[in-house]
């Protein structure tokens, strides 16, 4: 057996979809297994099991799933309450929700059931990224496939009138912040809206909302029927569960994973990946969580977990645990220049601090990676990413920052070496470049 | 941030097709009747099938449609980069760039589609093809990819890429998925799955009735 999850305690069992992704082979597969009995459990009962699970939002944040829930208004007043599910997935280097949505998608339709039981919500949207076309052909598919079987619907067989509603963006990227999302799903521009009011407030129509990521839902079915215990006895503490983990980049077979959580980054990338190129020694850096992350030197990837804590004393993030390897002959500074172009082109322009900012920092970048700026500007540079981290309404900014900052904790060297290699390539004058010419 | 304006030439008018129309209240029945405008993003996706590209005076009956002010459907159509509102090649080539598929080598995608087809973000002559780059897709673990009309290329070498291009020119219309060069179905591992094996997952013995929950609240 390679990794340190048994197949037995797999939830994606059609992850690669070798087997029928329709009703039938679902159901041959355990889903919609005993999902009325759930139904008709209190609400509280729900809420509690996903709470002792120790599951915890897998877009990235990790805020407790089972708390988030909790949230929601306890009666239903004048509005209705909704859930949305967030299958906005564009954080590079993360593809794990699409596989769910193509594969696996009636464990999503029935997360989104109990789900909205839990909360007392008669509708549910699940906004998908607009390129996911596939995606969204097949998980429409699976919604008829489940109101004709009248698992969902208006007098379904579970006793709790529900419908789901697939809603579509066109390709940005800040959609994927809770409440951008609920901006765009109201047909406006994807601007992030200030909180407070949270969305269990005043959410989708001003009604009380929750957001929640594709994966999070779709595990819910399988943690009532396998029990809180069993999903949290993987990982360490305050870390649990089974995480889908997405590999690419340097590796011999980059490949996306359901694993335990805090598996260790090596066993995660040797045994499931094929190792490094090149060998473990080759490696350079890891980005461990996705493009907004901080990256990590190899000699921290050594013993470095796939959890949340221990990510986060190595002053990076699991974020969506999606696993960018980097060896040695990648050029660190244009990947991280590459990083700042994506987060200039994604900012939604609201804030100036990020407005600004972004593109600053990616020209600034553009001309590090030839090595043409002043050692000076590092510090400006990181001066500027930290003006900038913190002071926006929604995480972009920090996210732009962030990698940035990784990059320059354990590589300055490396700009530094390229800055005077290029200076002593020219003459170091002012007006050296028009001379030249 | 990305400037985007609308086209120059416009088309002096726009109408609904009659099979977009029948698409179009498919979507508007997803939202409350007085939030139609929800609809706005899918409808123009729609239009943009239907004509290509979002024009003018599409945005113009999409907010009378919807009951927007047209202002506001022109910011979403500025906003969100998939709409693309200059007239595209019918192969419209769209190579992500972003930093997981630029390590696996797609600089040397876009160099293949430069060659064949020109600069970026230019229809070819013959109106056959346009190549953009844009941000990341996800699906980093099949990278290089790209996105080709509405599918998926992925695990894409600049041989196969020219394939692809060459392909279309020819009036055929390549696979979408992996080309990889061992058989790939979708995210696993190349060269075969190494989970997901026992067999015990798929005969059905996980469907078996649950006679009880585990962690049921006692009977009171």
């Amino acid at each position: 057996m390679i990794g340190v999850l048994e197949d037995k305690d797999r939830i994606f069992t059609n992850l690669y979809g070798f087997h029928d992704w329709g009703l039938e082979g679902a159901k041959q597969r355990g889903c919609w297994n005993a999902t009325r009995d759930m139904i008709r459990q209190p609400r509280t009962w729900v809420i509690d099991q996903i709470k002792n699970s120790g599951l915890r939002g897998r877009g990235g944040a990790g805020f407790g799933t089972g708390l988030k829930w909790s949230f929601m208004p306890k009666e239903v007043g004048a509005r209705p309450h909704y859930l949305v599910v967030n299958a906005d997935e564009s954080e590079p280097g993360t593809c794990k929700d699409r596989e769910i949505m193509r594969n696996d998608p009636h464990l999503l339709i029935e997360g989104c059931l109990i789900a909205s039981y839990a909360m007392q919500a008669h509708a549910c949207y699940i906004y998908l990224r607009g390129e996911y076309v596939l995606e969204r052909e097949r998980l429409e598919a699976a919604v008829k496939q489940a109101y004709e079987a009248r698992l969902i619907g208006k007098n379904n067989v579970h006793g709790w009138d529900f419908d789901v509603y697939i809603h579509h963006g066109a390709g940005a990227y800040i959609c994927g912040e809770e409440t951008a999302l609920l901006e765009s799903l109201e047909g406006k521009k994807g601007q992030p809206r200030l909180k407070p009011p949270f969305p269990a407030g005043a959410g989708l129509y001003g009604c009380p909302t929750t957001v929640n990521n594709v994966e999070s839902i779709a595990v819910v079915g399988t943690i009532l029927r396998r029990g809180a215990e069993w999903f949290a006895g993987f990982g360490r503490p305050n870390n649990t569960g089974t995480k889908l983990m997405c590999v690419s980049g340097h590796v011999n077979k980059p490949c996306n994973v359901e694993e335990a959580m805090s598996i260790p980054m090596k066993q995660l990338l040797e045994e499931h990946c094929g190792g490094v190129k090149g060998g473990w020694g080759n490696l350079k850096a890891v980005i461990p969580g996705g493009s907004s992350v901080a990256m990590i030197p190899a000699e921290q990837c050594e013993d470095a977990l796939m959890d949340f804590d221990s990510l986060r004393d190595l002053k990076s993030g699991l974020g969506t645990a999606a696993v960018i390897v980097m060896d040695k002959s990648t050029d660190l500074v244009k990947a991280i220049a590459r990083i700042s172009y994506f987060y200039k082109h994604e900012s939604c322009g609201q804030c100036t601090p990020c407005r600004e900012g972004t593109g600053w920092m990616w020209r600034v970048m553009e001309r590090m990676a030839v090595g043409e700026a002043d050692p000076k500007e590092i510090d400006i540079l990181l001066d500027v990413a930290s003006q900038v981290e913190g002071h926006t309404i929604c995480a972009l900014g920090d996210a732009a920052a962030w990698p940035i900052q990784g990059l320059f904790r354990h590589f300055r060297h490396e700009v530094e070496e390229r800055i005077s290699n290029y200076r002593s390539r020219r003459g170091n004058f002012a007006g050296a470049t028009l001379a030249a010419e | 941030m990305s400037v985007r304006r609308l086209a120059k030439e416009q088309p002096a008018s726009f109408k609904f097709s009659k099979a977009t129309m029948e698409k179009v209240n498919f979507w508007l029945k997803k939202y409350p009747e007085d939030r139609k405008r929800s609809a706005v993003i899918p409808i123009l996706w729609l239009v943009q099938k239907q004509e290509g590209w979002v024009s003018e005076p599409a945005i113009r009956a999409i907010a009378d449609l919807l009951g927007m002010a047209y202002i506001r459907v022109l910011e979403v159509a500025t906003f969100y980069t998939m709409f693309q509102l200059e007239p595209v090649g019918k192969v419209l080539i769209q190579v992500c760039g972003t930093t997981p598929c630029m390590l696996r080598g797609s600089e040397d995608l876009m160099k293949v589609c430069k060659e064949k087809i020109g600069h970026k973000d230019h229809m070819s002559a013959d109106g056959l093809f346009t190549w953009q780059e844009v941000e990341c897709l996800g699906a980093c673990s099949n990278a290089p990819m790209a996105q080709i009309n509405d599918y998926y290329y992925e695990d894409l070498t600049p041989e196969t890429m020219a394939q692809i291009i060459d392909d279309f020119r020819a009036g055929k219309k390549p696979r979408p998925g992996s080309y990889a060069a061992q058989r790939r179905t979708t995210s696993e591992p190349e060269g075969g799955p190494m989970t997901l094996l026992d067999p015990k997952l798929y005969d059905g013995s996980a469907a078996k009735p649950i006679k009880k929950l585990p962690n049921l609240p006692e009977p009171a």
